[in-house]
């Protein structure tokens, strides 16, 4: 590189020759230079330290969490607790099978719900972008996605419950199915934008019409992205318990009528927990568990299911 | 004729199938477009509802306690006086201790994940962070319980009530008997620090190399370059980081009803019970006891719903106007 002197720029500092002999007033500079130095790379040193320590600070909790989890819940989980339903307070013994059943009912009614309408949201979100409509409904996606889920919970009882007189799983599946749709929309609306366009276009050119090309080759080609999304977005509910309080309620008994109220892991977690005996305190353990194993699970499968499709960079 | 063999489109001039085809698809065409739009039009409708039925519902409260709903503090049901500023205030401070604890830390994380870590390291911690927000409420709740607070009750409370100075405000006054305020403020803490964390981290990605190589190139320090070019660049979206753990926090609802106390008082001491507005209605819902109460509860909702839209729509704004200098 040339070093061309314009009119405009300063000027380089002409280095000094080498009969250059520094004077004291130029040595006391070099060596409050010398000591900024110094002190600006102590400084340096130390915000890696702190920042470090940060990172290291905030993976404890997680560890703390789990590592008590398995020591508590590990003791209680035996072959009753997937199999028996809760016995009276007190006694010893039973599970929460029904609960499993019950979340896993919750799951189902909730992703039926709301996997369509997520998916048909990201596709319209990502086939009409910089619309107003557009725009206006992304923008209160994630409005929905930032609504506490206690808000959630007292709208399915004023809007399910008090007109159908009694709590049902229905209900309960219906907030759960809500929350998942911001979530829904958003990745499905990213995972069809990574698509190419030029494979829309190739369909196109092909004869195909606009609605086959949008379902049988982009949606089909962003699937593994959206059963991901899908999948991210169950994990979220799976653990959910506000929005069920006062929709599904709770039960005691075996159920899987979308019509009765019905059992949910979350929810026995958090009705054994408040109680007063230490058995039931046990088998919450051992059901946090359970919901923790079930949530990891989930989101593993997820960070499996973009990795094996888009190589090594998945996530 | 096998399937294979035929050709796609056929020449003969008798053959109608291509216009039947192009106007079958122009009819798929239409049906697909209304069939999306639909999908996408159920996502404001939906929230329209949630506004509509909980502010009904929320209507008669509102009605006859006026703007007093928000500052009063007596919640007496069997007498029909409700006053949700307890319940608030709870909201706030216990937000507001979560925050305090939780930004430093997901700033620190979230800069040596971005700039300090080596590669190795970058993944597992980051995926380490992120799994807390995987873990439910309600665990939070459980392991707060039985782990945290009786921490708090033993080591943590006296060791700060015996601080020099500060120790004797009316901060860490009374007796520390679990249940309270820094509790829930704690249990927060953990629960936002991986949203704070997770946005920080996408922002400070997001500032352009050049703003770091001109930092560098003019004899910066590393940490110099990070406090001097990339985090004054993206300062608006770490905030609008911090702000998106606020809304989380303010209507988080298991794991602060299981640790807050649920008491309706407003005390300065952190050691103190407390409530939110979120454990208010989860803790009082299922037991009201009169049409009046229930409205109360849900106008407590119509106000975290109003007051987490502004907060939310705050945060995606002061995220967006970042993201939007990094693509220009």
């Amino acid at each position: 590189m040339t070093v061309v002197n314009t009119p405009r720029g300063p000027t380089p500092p002409t280095p000094p020759g080498r009969a250059f002999r520094p004077s004291g007033m130029q040595h006391a500079a070099a060596e409050r230079t010398r000591t900024t130095i110094g002190r600006r790379r102590v400084v340096n040193v130390v915000m890696v330290g702190i920042t470090f320590v940060a990172a290291l600070v905030a993976t404890l909790p997680l560890i703390f969490i789990l590592g008590h989890l398995l020591k508590a819940g590990a003791s209680s989980i035996n072959w009753d607790f997937f199999t028996q339903i809760p016995k009276p307070p007190g006694e010893e013994g039973g599970g929460m099978a029904n609960a499993m059943v019950g979340t896993l009912v919750l799951i189902l009614t909730a992703s039926a719900f709301g996997l369509p309408i997520g998916i048909g949201a990201g596709l319209y979100l990502a086939e009409n972008r910089g619309t107003h409509l557009a725009n206006a409904v992304r923008f209160l996606s994630d409005v929905l996605n930032g609504l506490p889920s206690i808000v959630m919970g007292i709208f399915a009882w004023q809007f399910l419950v008090r007109p159908m007189g009694r709590f049902t799983a229905l209900a309960g599946g219906i907030a759960l199915g809500a929350m998942m749709i911001p979530l829904v929309t958003r990745t499905t609306e990213e995972m069809i934008r990574i698509v190419p366009v030029s494979l829309r276009e190739a369909a196109l050119a092909l004869g195909y019409s606009r609605w086959r090309t949008s379902l049988v080759v982009v949606l089909r080609t962003a699937l593994p992205g959206i059963v991901t999304g899908a999948l991210v977005a169950v994990s979220r509910i799976a653990g959910e318990t506000a929005p069920l309080l006062f929709t599904v309620l709770g039960n005691q008994f075996w159920s899987a009528s979308l019509r009765e109220p019905i059992a949910a892991l979350p929810l026995q977690i958090f009705n054994f927990a408040i109680s007063p005996y230490d058995q039931q305190h046990a088998l919450a353990w051992a059901g946090a568990l359970v919901l923790i194993g079930i949530v990891l699970i989930i989101s593993l499968a997820a960070r499996f299911a973009t990795r094996s499709r888009f190589g090594r960079g998945g996530d | 004729m096998s399937e294979a063999a035929r050709p796609l489109v056929t020449t003969r001039p008798d053959d109608t199938g291509i216009a039947a085809r192009i106007e079958g698809s122009a009819i798929g065409d239409s049906v697909y477009r209304w069939m999306t739009t639909g999908f996408a039009l159920c996502i404001p409708i939906l929230l329209l509802f949630i506004a509509l039925e909980v502010g009904a519902a929320a209507w008669p409260a509102l009605k006859a306690f006026g703007f007093g709903f928000l500052t009063s503090s007596e919640w007496d049901p069997p007498h029909n006086i409700f006053g949700a500023a307890p319940a608030i205030y709870g909201t706030i401070i216990s937000s507001i201790i979560a925050l305090i604890i939780a930004t430093p830390l997901a700033l620190g994380v979230a800069i040596f994940l971005s700039e300090f870590a080596p590669a190795w390291l970058r993944q597992p911690v980051a995926f380490l962070v992120d799994l807390l927000a995987a873990i439910p409420s309600v665990v939070y709740g459980l392991w707060g319980i039985f782990v945290l607070q009786p921490l708090l009750r033993d080591h943590v409370m006296p060791f700060l009530s015996g601080l020099p100075l500060i120790g004797q405000t009316a901060l860490f006054e009374g007796p520390a008997y679990g249940p309270s305020m820094l509790g829930a403020g704690l249990i927060l803490a953990i629960m936002v620090l991986p949203f704070i964390s997770a946005v920080s981290r996408e922002v400070l990605l997001a500032v352009p190399r050049s703003q770091r190589e001109a930092a560098l190139a003019l004899g910066a320090t590393k940490w110099e370059m990070i406090a001097d070019a990339v985090v004054p660049y993206a300062r608006s979206g770490i905030i609008g980081g911090i702000i998106l753990g606020l809304g989380r926090a303010l209507g988080e609802t298991m794991a602060v009803t299981m640790l807050i106390g649920n008491v309706h008082k407003i005390s300065a001491s952190l050691f103190a019970p407390g409530y939110t507005m979120a454990s208010l209605i989860a803790n009082e819902f299922a037991e009201a006891t009169g049409d009046l109460h229930l409205s109360a509860l849900m106008a407590v909702g119509a106000v975290l719903f109003v007051v987490t839209l502004i907060v939310n729509a705050l945060a995606r704004w002061l995220v967006w106007r970042v993201s939007r200098e990094a693509r220009s």
